[in-house]
């Protein structure tokens, strides 16, 4: 199995995110950044792959900037076998669709038997790059997987993905083909010492944007951001629990007009 | 030109309350001459001339009902091809996100998701998107020939306009299909859907243990509620993953949010943030939730969450 994975570097979704001071941008100066948690999903999935079909190849692609090379490094420091890193210096919000021609480009000359995405990064949240892939690679994609089984021998694929509404799919698939995962698939592995070792030698590949045959010219652009914030103002209960309940209530039912 | 295409979604013969919002904000944005379509997946019988669709497209192929992507993505390709619509919109369901990311490749498009608004100031686009998980919104610019975008539930009232659409059966799905949706069950039922419910009941790692999410159920079921999770109890195995609400799981937008031993780290605060009013129920007057909340009741919750379950009964039911 030829296996590629695409990962995103974001910022640690512990933070707090603030603005620069012209409010182009958000501050990156003061932050600390992770693999996008949903890539992380998408990452242990190939190496459990790799583990039920040994002669499998799991390369790891990201865009970013030169930074982005840690989550490549994390990846092969899991099990990936080859990482790929597409620099890009352009770090604002964009269309994802430029993304997604750029990692296209790069997966179409390697073949793959599938391709494996998060089911979104949680910086621009775009939720796009997983379906276009699919569409620009010319393969099915399933999305929000939170069960995969892949038959290498077979060439097939079914994942399970459960839906607003309760609804719970199980949907069949050819090979080569794109899956997005979701939280539940799998828990992400630690890079083990040894791996980290490894991963430290191993070369990742770079390819610049610009040496790409795509159009990067962003249809979406930044008119303004904002923090949003929401005024509150705590009215603070404070008596015994009945009196309490009671009172909660009363605001909520007077003053709040919500039930 | 000028022409919306909506995608509808269905469940249980019903458009999906997140579809009818769509109806309303293509209402708002269609210009004079230009038509709202509708490309209904799934089976309704519902009058979509209430909210001012003049077309509704409807397809047959059982694919289709039981949400197979890739039968959808042809159904709703073949009608941007003929109607060439200025925009196209869907609920920003994960289903609804995920068309909407294929289309975009396949026409060249422009998309965005999730979005909350979308405004047009002298014949430009811009729609304002939560980024960074909500920590940030972001107005963005717009252009392009075709635009699509997927709407957030729960961000506008409905709109009626009442037209009289016409009705066009389009043909079942020609195209050999690469996937095939093998089964889609209600796993389930009549459980209110997190994203569009209109109050949620929450639970923290303040419950101590998964059994005791019996308080959270029953408070929940008292006011017709659906139930929330903070991610310490999902990662840790006490809720399922459907439940969860913060930057990794669901966004909520309630009317009323109700927060039970749950500290109120940033990762869940984004979660529910836009709810109307959130209350805590919380041991700890430090805990963070506090400074992002309406009401708060500093107490135990074992004590406070039976009792409230109690009063609501008497208030609400009688």
């Amino acid at each position: 199995m030829n296996i590629v994975v695409c990962i995103k570097q974001v910022p640690d979704t512990n933070l707090q995110i603030r603005l620069n001071k012209d409010g182009s941008d958000i501050d990156r100066e003061n932050l600390s950044f992770v693999m996008s948690p949903y890539d992380e999903f998408a990452v242990e999935e190939a190496i459990r792959i790799k583990e039920q079909f040994p002669d499998s190849m799991i390369t790891v692609i990201t865009l970013g900037p030169a930074t982005a090379e840690d989550v490549l490094r994390q990846s092969l420091a899991m099990g990936a076998d080859e990482a790929i890193h597409v620099l890009d210096t352009n770090i604002k919000i964009r269309e994802g669709l430029i993304t997604a021609k750029a990692l296209a480009e790069v997966i179409r000359p390697l073949h793959p038997d599938l391709v494996l995405c998060g089911r979104q990064a949680v910086d621009d949240d775009a939720v796009q790059v997983g379906g276009a892939l699919g569409e620009l690679l010319g393969f099915p994609e399933l999305a929000v997987a939170c069960k995969a089984l892949i038959d290498g021998n077979k060439r097939n694929a079914t994942i399970e993905r459960l839906l607003e509404g309760g609804i719970k799919q199980l949907i069949e698939t050819e090979l080569p083909c794109v899956i997005t995962c979701q939280k539940g698939i799998n828990e992400p592995r630690y890079p083990s010492l040894p791996g980290i070792m490894k991963a430290k030698k191993k070369i990742v590949k770079q390819i610049k944007m610009e040496e790409l045959n795509i159009e990067t010219e962003s249809r979406i652009l930044i008119h303004s951001l904002e923090i949003p914030t929401i005024q509150r103002k705590l009215h603070l209960i404070e008596s015994e629990p009945q009196a309490e309940v009671r009172e909660l209530i009363r605001l909520l039912h007077d003053e709040a007009k919500v039930i | 030109m000028g022409d919306i295409l909506v995608i509808a979604e269905t469940l249980d013969g019903e458009v999906k309350r997140n579809s009818l919002e769509v109806f309303t904000l293509a209402q708002q944005l269609k210009s004079e001459n230009g038509k709202i379509h509708c490309a209904m997946l799934g089976q309704s019988q519902a009058d979509l001339g209430r909210f001012g669709v003049e077309i509704v497209y409807r397809n047959s192929d059982v694919q289709i009902a039981s949400g197979n992507s890739e039968a959808a993505v042809n159904f709703v390709s073949k009608l941007i091809e003929e109607i060439k619509p200025e925009f196209v919109m869907s609920g920003a369901s994960f289903f609804g996100k995920d068309l909407c990311a294929q289309l975009s490749a396949r026409h060249n498009a422009v998309l965005l998701n999730d979005i909350l608004a979308i405004e047009s100031q002298d014949g430009r686009i811009f729609a304002t998107k939560p980024v960074y998980g909500g920590k940030v919104l972001a107005k963005l610019s717009v252009t392009g020939n075709i635009k699509i975008f997927s709407l957030r539930p729960n961000m506008l009232e409905l709109k009626e306009n009442a037209k009289t659409p016409q009705i066009r059966e389009m043909q079942g799905n020609s195209n050999r299909l690469k996937t095939a949706v093998k089964e889609a069950v209600q796993v389930v039922k009549g459980k209110i859907e997190l994203t569009e419910a209109e109050i949620v009941v929450s639970g923290g790692r303040g419950l101590k243990n998964a059994e005791n999410f019996k308080l959270i159920e029953n408070l929940a079921a008292t006011l017709g509620a659906a139930i929330g999770a903070s991610r310490a109890v999902v990662d840790v195995g006490w809720r399922p993953y459907s439940e969860q609400v913060g930057q990794t799981g669901k966004v909520v937008t309630p009317k009323l949010y109700i927060a039970i031993g749950i500290s109120g780290a940033i990762q869940h605060m984004v979660g529910m943030s836009s709810s109307k009013f959130i209350v805590a129920i919380n041991k700890d007057k430090e805990a963070p939730i506090f400074k992002k909340c309406d009401y708060g009741i500093v107490g135990d919750l074992f004590e406070v969450v039976p009792l409230l379950t109690e009063q609501f009964k008497k208030v609400l039911h009688g």
